[in-house]
């Protein structure tokens, strides 16, 4: 089988041109250091849709359709598209509801923890330590024989769905664009100030996502695989696509003076080091029980992986429940209820850790 | 005769974990059954990484990595 892209020197090629892409999407009129969030881009969505009434977070992201769409195009033309399910779906989904609140904590999926540190953001360092950490608590469960269990192939239809609900939505956004001056047209909510506000073109925010949506899929680009697989067997190559992807962030941001280092100020940030910690360990712990970080989820989903898609939904329904209870932070650090987020979420998922342990290795 | 590890069907990082498993167990030839491109090329990797040359085959239900004898 011939994969360039999933061979070291691949894998560190599309780790530098997503990164490259996401800093420039930023440039482009994406948020500060948010050239590419999965989280805080499923939030926005589901603010879009008025899952969530947070104002200043409301915005149909065309990154994430193109994100899916991209993938499952890929995947269609290399043959890979392989319609599957039925590895604890509904676990799958509350996983997902658990990583978007931790990384709203942070303010950030792991995506965006790397572009914040590659834009001076040093807030991000203890993110990243706390990622790194929550992986580590995550692969213990692996070894003692933590699985939810295997797929099955399925219909088309299993596979096909998502990607079509997610042409459905760009559809949707194609044919109700913003209303100058309306904070909602017939069906979707667009933020008229605040991050939701602030976002490439549409064209240009699809064609990156379109980009990285290949190169995702090639690749097999997983952050949190990158961690995982370092610690559990001391292997490097996630972890090369990674070190591409900041690579080229910095240098990038660099270019665009988009590198502004310190710990007060930074954009969408708080400087609360024991809460950006505690949310993404809480988000780094779920994500690798639950096989990958968020943007591999939607590179799965594109693939036609049902179960990836239940998690990629499960990260828009806890996203748009943050908003609503309260969950997640902002600027001046930990919302209201911040505490019971993280606590809530550890909770869930060593529950989930614990319950599905096997007897003997699968 | 290949040891048989079926690793169809799960999610990362178990194909990897359970060939990696059974090399060290086992000092035969193995046969690691996996649904996807994604597992195979891991599988591959990981044993290439351990010294064990590997091949893969396509077959009705995914593929074969097949293990060579250390």
């Amino acid at each position: 089988m011939k994969n360039f892209l999933a061979s070291n020197k691949g894998i560190v090629a599309a780790g530098l041109l997503i990164g490259l892409v996401a800093v420039t999407l930023q440039k482009l009129g994406n948020p500060g250091n948010m050239g590419v969030c999965v989280v805080c881009f499923e939030r926005d969505l589901a603010g879009s849709l008025g899952l969530h009434r947070a104002e200043i977070v409301q915005y149909a992201r065309p990154e994430i359709f193109a994100l899916v769409l991209g993938s499952f195009v890929t995947a269609l033309a290399v043959g890979e598209f392989r319609p599957r399910g039925g590895s604890s779906p509904v676990i799958r989904f509350f996983l997902g509801a658990v990583v978007s609140v931790g990384a709203l904590v942070f303010l950030g999926c792991p995506w965006r923890a790397l572009l914040r540190l590659a834009g001076g953001d040093w807030n991000a360092i203890f993110g990243l330590l706390g990622l790194i950490c929550g992986i580590g608590a995550g692969t213990v469960f692996f070894r003692r024989n933590y699985s939810l269990g295997r797929n099955q192939p399925g219909r088309a239809g299993l596979g096909l769905i998502f990607p079509l609900f997610m042409l459905g939505l760009l559809v949707l956004r194609l044919m109700y664009p913003p209303i100058e001056g309306q904070a909602k047209n017939d069906f979707l909510f667009y933020s008229l100030s605040g991050p939701g506000s602030l976002h490439a073109a549409l064209g240009v925010s699809l064609a990156g996502g379109l980009i990285i949506g290949f190169l995702g899929q090639r690749s097999r680009f997983c952050t949190v695989g990158a961690f995982r697989d370092l610690i559990l067997f001391r292997q490097t190559h996630l972890l090369l696509g990674v070190l591409g992807f900041l690579a080229a962030a910095l240098v990038g941001n660099l270019l665009y003076g988009q590198f502004k280092p310190g710990f007060e100020g930074q954009p969408i940030a708080h400087t609360q080091s024991l809460w950006n910690f505690l949310g993404l360990f809480s988000a780094g712990l779920a994500s690798v029980l639950a096989g990958g970080c968020p943007a591999r989820q939607l590179f799965l989903a594109g693939e036609g992986d049902g179960d990836a898609a239940c998690f990629v939904l499960g990260l828009m329904a806890g996203a748009a429940m943050a908003h609503n209870w309260g969950l997640a932070s902002s600027g001046a650090g930990i919302g209201p209820h911040g505490l019971a987020a993280v606590v809530g979420g550890l909770v869930i998922t060593v529950f989930i850790a614990i319950l599905f342990r096997e007897k003997a290795a699968a | 005769m290949s040891v048989k590890v079926d690793a169809r069907g799960l999610s990362c990082p178990q194909p990897v974990m359970l060939a990696l498993k059974a090399l060290s167990a086992h000092s035969e030839a193995l046969a690691v059954e996996v649904d996807h491109e994604t597992a195979a090329e891991n599988v591959e990797r990981a044993c290439r990484e351990k010294g064990r040359q590997s091949r893969i085959i396509k077959n009705e239900s995914g593929y074969t990595v097949e293990v060579s004898a250390p």
